[in-house]
């Protein structure tokens, strides 16, 4: 049988371990799992670092929707802050509440000529509500207008 | 007139909680039995006004009331008549009057049902659930009363229940969520009494572990309900995304699943006690956590129905109040409750702890996942928003379960103080070497190629099988023939053993169904086709029909099997007239051992359509093991032992003052 003493230690060392085996998970996770967000004038400023993959949020803008023409099930269409657009290329189907003039968030990366490939467009919001990205979007670029739009 | 009324049975059930927070507390401390006695009738008296209460939202749901702000936002007059019932928890309001229901419901079984618990247990546990229910009143009739009018400005037609809302899912997923979440609050209660009486012995695990498994075995079922639920209605084939409001539910669970095992330890051999309690609170106070992220509108998702910051400050408060109240009376009771027993390194109570810790370190990882958005936005400011994906999820929670499951046979094996390394050696290494060969020989046999993911999967899940089936073995060795072997095995026993099985049933489907299903997003005229293994999809075309209170485009596939016709697919797309929302309805054929999944995307000119096509080799196994774990809590439950009404409960002997209070109460 065991002293209380080596019982404790015992328990530490587990919790040690298991500590230790979490925080160096957790940084390596870390590493792989975060998506920073940009916005359009972010990225059209040049400040996304090269084939990283990020996400990018914004309205569909007007008109921009294009679906013919194109191969398979692929979808093209141009995300704005109404500052600064970036194109977005997508194969799959839409979500439903996918709409020009409504926002949208988009998970991918930049390929050669600046389009966003995206992996995963997200919707996961209703008709009211404005997902904190795209809010945070247009009112970054809301900030900016004075001086960078309408110079 | 109706809703007045659910609006005076709430306050009403206000009241009497109130009493019952208070009362029998005061009872306890000025040992007044006719105080301690009042907690069962205030029970009752709760329990029927929140019924009242809920039959009157329901009531002006059913009968298009639309003077109700709740129901004028949440219903419609061409909603069918089964979802204007459903609809009652289809948002905040009505939610959580369902959240306070389940708790008055729960309070009210603990005081049916504990006939045997002494009557200062008993006043104290009920008390406690009475503040509970006492909180989240006051925050529903304060902030979000479902029974609000619309008085001077009636709408003549309601904006209809959110379509995605519209479905069977819904009128079964949200109830048993709930009742995981708040079932919770029962083994919460038991551990403050616990703590207000220093008292914790075997007994008050015992009375303790029924609770706990039926509030985790209504936890899984609610969570593979969701994930049921998101994998055909949110129309796109994924069973789990990771999603704040998918950890937030699951994160009980987690430590939930430690409780039981924690509690299992704590009954049989009388240690691990105040980790047991902080557990127990840790576990309700994840479930409040999930319901104030979910309702705070914090975090983007479906669940986020209203974005009030007064309402998640009320909901902040009362999680502050909850977390921060127990952990100081932890602070200072927990050496009170501590534990004498001893036991060896390779004892079954170490294995059970290294469980508690693998499930709390991932349950950490995902609280970490899920808050790091927030805690990073509110450092560097809103325009750095990142976002924690998949990846980093499954990197934390796939190892640990890994290790998790190695040591899941070996604890269960096991025995309690002492096991000989050289006995789990002679128990366990022809299932290791027998799970290992079959683990890499089947799938290279079935699949002809080398995936070393599905080969640890598969291995993984038969050793839990084979594990089983070894322990049944030897526990039943000695007793003549094998069915009277069987017989003599407890229900708590198979209990752990059906739980255990789910796990090995949910692997399987998890890893088989992620590394063969096989994915298309095709554009598709009529008449185009393609194939997925032995199954052809030929696109027929989209019709128009109309729905109740929606015209649906619905799209014919049929599917043939080796040339041979089979079946018809025939996905839809709504478009709702009240809210002109469009929703995609997938239709799938389900099987045991693949689905067949087809959705509608976009139409993309001349009749052509995006299709989203699956073929879902043992997703089905997914929820199939959850059900299992539930069944297996369950039957654990059913074991007669907790029924046992014997006066002196407690087997260890600190028991003095507890047996006199059963005699006192019989």
């Amino acid at each position: 049988m065991l002293a209380h003493r080596q019982q404790k230690l015992a328990i530490v060392l587990f919790i040690i371990f298991g500590s230790a085996l979490a925080i160096s998970l957790v940084l390596y996770a870390l590493k792989e799992g975060i998506n920073v967000f940009y916005t359009p004038t972010e990225i059209s400023e040049g400040s996304v670092p090269d084939g990283q993959s990020f996400r990018i949020g914004g309205m569909v803008k007007m008109g921009s929707v294009i679906k013919q023409g194109l191969d398979g099930a692929e979808v093209n269409f141009l995300t704005t802050d109404f500052c600064n657009d970036v194109l977005v290329s997508f194969s799959g189907p839409l979500p439903d509440l996918f709409r020009e003039g409504q926002g949208v968030v988009a998970d991918g990366a930049l390929d050669d000529q600046g389009v966003f490939q995206a992996t995963q467009i997200l919707a996961k919001h209703d008709e009211n509500y404005m997902s904190a990205e795209v809010k945070a979007s247009l009112d970054a670029a809301e900030g900016e207008n004075v001086e960078v739009c309408h110079q | 007139m109706i809703p007045e009324l659910g609006n005076f049975t709430l306050v009403l059930a206000l009241s009497l909680a109130v009493l019952l927070s208070v009362v029998p507390m005061a009872g306890v401390y000025r040992n007044n039995e006719l105080m301690m006695r009042l907690s069962r009738p205030l029970c009752s008296g709760v329990w029927v006004f929140m019924v009242i209460s809920f039959g009157c939202l329901a009531y002006a749901f059913l009968n298009d009331d639309f003077s109700v702000a709740y129901v004028a936002r949440n219903s419609n007059t061409l909603l069918p008549e089964h979802y204007k019932f459903t609809a009652v928890w289809g948002g905040h309001e009505g939610s959580l009057l369902l959240w306070v229901l389940m708790v008055a419901s729960w309070t009210y079984a603990v005081s049916l049902f504990s006939r045997s618990l002494p009557l200062d247990i008993l006043a104290r546990v009920l008390s406690v659930m009475g503040i509970i229910s006492v909180c989240f009143l006051l925050f529903m009739l304060f902030t979000s009363n479902p029974f609000d009018r619309l008085l001077l400005n009636t709408p003549a037609e309601g904006t209809d229940l959110n379509p995605l809302l519209q479905d069977f899912g819904l009128i079964v997923h949200p109830p048993f969520l709930y009742m995981g979440y708040v079932g919770f609050s029962v083994a919460y209660a038991f551990a403050i009494t616990a703590l207000l009486t220093g008292k914790l012995d075997a007994a008050w695990a015992r009375w303790t572990r029924p609770w706990t498994n039926a509030a985790w075995a209504f936890l899984s079922i609610g969570i593979a309900l969701g994930s049921w639920w998101a994998y055909y209605e949110l129309g796109w084939g994924g069973w789990w995304f990771w999603d704040p409001v998918e950890n937030v539910a699951f994160m009980p669970w987690l430590v939930g699943t430690a409780l039981i095992h924690s509690l299992a330890v704590t009954e049989k051999r009388g240690v691990f006690k105040s980790w047991t309690v902080l557990l127990a609170i840790a576990a309700f106070s994840l479930s409040l956590l999930g319901t104030f992220i979910v309702r705070s509108g914090l975090i983007t998702s479906v669940h986020a129905f209203a974005v009030d910051p007064e309402r998640g400050l009320v909901l902040l408060t009362i999680l502050l109040l909850v977390i921060g109240a127990s952990l100081f009376l932890y602070a200072l009771r927990a050496p009170v409750v501590k534990g004498s027993a001893s036991y060896t390194v390779t004892s079954r109570e170490v294995f059970l702890l290294i469980n508690n810790i693998l499930l709390v370190v991932a349950t950490a990882g995902i609280l970490l996942g899920t808050l790091y958005p927030l805690i990073h936005e509110a450092i560097n400011g809103e325009a750095n928003m990142v976002s924690v994906g998949p990846p980093y999820f499954n990197t934390i929670f796939l190892p640990l379960m890994g290790v998790l499951v190695l040591f899941l046979t070996v604890g269960s094996i096991s025995r309690w103080k002492k096991t000989s390394l050289s006995y789990l050696k002679q128990q366990l290494a022809k299932v290791a070497i027998a799970s290992i060969a079959l683990g890499i020989l089947l799938p290279l046999v079935i699949t002809r190629e080398v995936n070393i993911p599905i080969f640890i999967a598969v291995s993984l899940a038969l050793w839990i099988v084979f594990g089983i089936l070894r322990d049944i073995q030897v526990k039943t060795a000695n007793k003549g023939n094998i069915f009277q072997g069987l017989f003599s095995l407890s229900l708590s026993y198979y209990g752990m053993q059906i739980a255990h099985l789910g796990m090995a049933v949910i692997i399987l489907g998890i890893c088989l169904t992620s590394h063969y299903s096989v994915e298309e997003d095709v554009r598709m005229a009529p008449g185009d086709s393609i194939d997925i293994g032995s199954y052809q999809f030929i696109f027929e075309g989209v019709t128009r029909q109309p729905g109740p209170n929606y015209d649906a485009d619905r799209g014919e596939i049929t599917v043939l099997k080796n040339g041979d016709p089979y079946l018809t697919l025939r996905p839809e797309k709504r478009s709702y007239f009240a809210t002109g929302a469009v929703q995609t309805e997938a239709d799938i054929d389900v099987g045991f051992f693949r689905d067949l999944f087809a959705a509608l995307g976009d139409p993309r000119g001349d009749g052509a359509w995006v299709l989203r096509i699956h073929f879902k080799p043992f997703v089905f196994w997914i929820w199939f093991g959850a059900f299992l774990m539930a069944g297996g809590g369950i039957t654990a439950i059913l074991d007669k032992r907790y029924r046992v009404r014997d006066k002196a409960n407690s087997r260890i002997a600190d028991s003095g003052k507890t047996a006199d209070l059963v005699m006192e109460s019989v």
